[in-house]
């Protein structure tokens, strides 16, 4: 067999694994998805009132269009938390020790945990979405290539949080510190532009949240699904997209590579 | 025997493995031939588990001509990995999915046929008495059943060489000698076996060759036979309170070996019957009587103090009594 194919064909019996134990113990990603569910409503129902007042527009329905990008992005976020810890457990556990001995493709192991990450955000950030679309959210202009521009945004966004998450969980001497580790993951959007403009914070701190990497991405995805202003910020959000998937990725596979304990 | 590579499932020479200034392994020579059971045998922190590791290419060593399955570790670790099996000292079993689905995991990893798969897994399940749990999640199996499973999966490829690290450690003694009947099972079907084990008895039931590791070096190595050799015979011990009832005793059993702090002597014994019989009625007949009377037969601690000198173990006889 070829290394390619013999690649592919050992990462998608890890991807298998991996969907197997998301869908036999559902409860951890669910769990995760409360966080960006309760604060969509939250800040919708009740802080919305003031917050639209802020945003300079006219009613709640106006926050709702504003908020829901940053929390889908924040749902990213939250379920790779979940990655992580799963990355931790799995590494904690014989059966790893095992795949290392048998003569698969090496880093089967690891795609497999990074494609069942990104599927798992994927329907995320689906089920939030259909949250957001029950309590009012509409596109209002986006066409067709723009729902495909944002879905590919989203995907890719998916795919640099895993590596970094995949990471995190590689290091991590138990699932509960990997727990913490990702915890930044879900608190960033927190002092992104996701819950307020970026440009309303105080002074000094405004870089800050410009240029984390939620905001490009959320104002990017904003402007595909509302028609806002995008700017530069698409090639930054992808920048960002790019240098952490390379990151996690060299962090990861450098952290597998190395003789376990 | 011929002493070709080819005729060595393992071969090892001046293997040596250091965790930071720690050394675990000191430059050990193995040489296991194909279709042997050759076990390593040594206390916890001998450096067992780490050889295991090396040769089944999960650690790479710092030094050392290493060969298994006639492939170089340090060249060709892929080949190695075809070659081998292992199960180890902690289940390698994956606990949220079931036996079944376990099995199933194997048979893809090791690129069986759908078909192929189904029925290499429902065989070895039932081989290992597994068929009535399989579709139980694996976390909830006894130990007996998940050393039974683990072992199962290592078999799904056919390995023609097994690693087994302390198998039997913790299983109550009728999953002992079920797994020591499937272990014997395997080798009378011509693959290798390179057991690992802190059991003296263990050792002696499977293995051809038995190597004693202690503190990274091999400290004895050979047949039970051989090694039981090396090892102090049985004896009986007796315990006096009274220093002037020890005395007495002492000089008048003469050919005794006395240690005069724990105020005990031993005699040799096989600790057979008539040999436990005619000490009791030398003992009745010279008029001695002992607060405490043990027999001791040979053990692991025996084959290590005979060994390594036993310098640093408290209360053990510094000479041979035989």
């Amino acid at each position: 067999m070829s290394t390619l194919s013999l690649a592919v064909r050992d990462s998608s019996t890890m991807l298998r694994r991996n969907l197997l134990h998301a869908r036999r113990y559902p409860s951890l990603t669910l769990n995760l998805l409360l966080t960006p569910i309760m604060l969509l409503l939250l800040f919708v129902y009740i802080f919305g009132d003031v917050l639209s007042t802020g945003i300079g527009g006219a009613d709640r329905s106006d926050y709702v269009a504003y908020l829901v990008p940053g929390i889908l992005m924040m749902t990213i976020g939250g379920t790779v938390i979940g990655t992580a810890v799963s990355v931790a457990t799995d590494m904690n556990e014989g059966i790893i020790a095992r795949f290392r001995t048998m003569a698969i493709h090496r880093g089967s192991v690891l795609v497999g945990h990074v494609v069942g990450s990104v599927i798992q955000c994927v329907a995320s950030v689906v089920l939030v979405g259909a949250v957001a679309v029950a309590i009012g959210f509409r596109s209002t202009d986006a066409t067709a290539l723009e729902w495909l521009a944002a879905l590919g945004l989203l995907a890719l966004f998916s795919l640099a949080l895993t590596w970094i998450a995949v990471g995190m969980g590689m290091v991590s001497p138990s699932a509960e510190a990997a727990a913490n580790s990702a915890q930044p993951l879900i608190l960033l959007p927190l002092i992104s532009s996701a819950f307020i403009p970026a440009d309303t914070m105080p002074g000094w701190f405004q870089p800050i949240a410009e240029y984390q990497p939620f905001t490009p991405a959320i104002e990017t995805l904003r402007g595909l699904l509302l028609g806002t202003e995008i700017g530069n910020n698409w090639w930054i959000a992808l920048a960002w997209c790019v240098g952490l998937t390379v990151l996690g990725y060299r962090w990861s596979t450098a952290s597998f590579n190395r003789d376990p304990k | 025997m011929t002493t070709t590579t080819d005729a060595l499932a393992i071969s090892a020479t001046g293997l040596r493995k250091a965790y930071g200034d720690k050394t675990v392994l000191d430059g050990i020579d193995l040489a296991v031939p194909t279709g042997t059971i050759f076990s390593l045998l040594g206390p916890n922190g001998a450096g067992k588990t780490t050889a295991v590791k090396i040769l089944s290419t999960l650690v790479t060593a710092d030094a050392g001509e290493l060969r298994v399955g006639g492939h170089d570790l340090a060249v060709d670790p892929q080949s190695v990995r075809a070659e081998i099996g292992v199960t180890g000292q902690f289940s390698a079993v994956d606990g949220l999915i079931t036996g079944e689905e376990n099995m199933l995991l194997m048979a893809d990893l090791h690129h069986l046929s759908k078909q192929e798969g189904r029925r290499t897994a429902a065989e070895l399940l039932e081989r290992f008495d597994l068929a009535e749990a399989a579709k139980k999640p694996a976390s909830t199996y006894s130990g007996g059943m998940k050393r039974r499973l683990d072992l199962a999966m290592t078999l799904v490829g056919g390995p023609r060489i097994i690693f087994l690290d302390e198998p039997t450690t913790g299983l109550d003694p009728r999953s002992r000698h079920t797994m020591w009947g499937i272990i014997r099972e395997l080798v009378s079907g011509g693959v290798s076996v390179f057991l690992t084990t802190q059991y003296l008895d263990e050792a002696d039931e499977l293995a051809d060759r038995i190597a004693v590791l202690n503190d990274g070096r091999i400290a004895a190595e050979g047949s039970a036979e051989e090694l039981k050799r090396l090892v102090p015979g049985g004896h009986v011990r007796l315990r006096f309170t009274d220093p002037a009832a020890y005395q007495s005793a002492a000089v008048a059993l003469r050919e005794v070996t006395r240690d005069d702090d724990a105020l005990s002597l031993q005699i040799p014994s096989g600790g057979s019957q008539r040999e436990l019989r005619s000490i009791l009625d030398w003992l009745d007949a010279t008029g001695i009587e002992a607060d405490e009377l043990t027999v001791h037969t040979p053990d692991l601690d025996d084959v290590f103090f005979a060994l390594t000198g036993g310098a640093a173990v408290p209360n053990q006889p510094k000479e041979n009594v035989r």
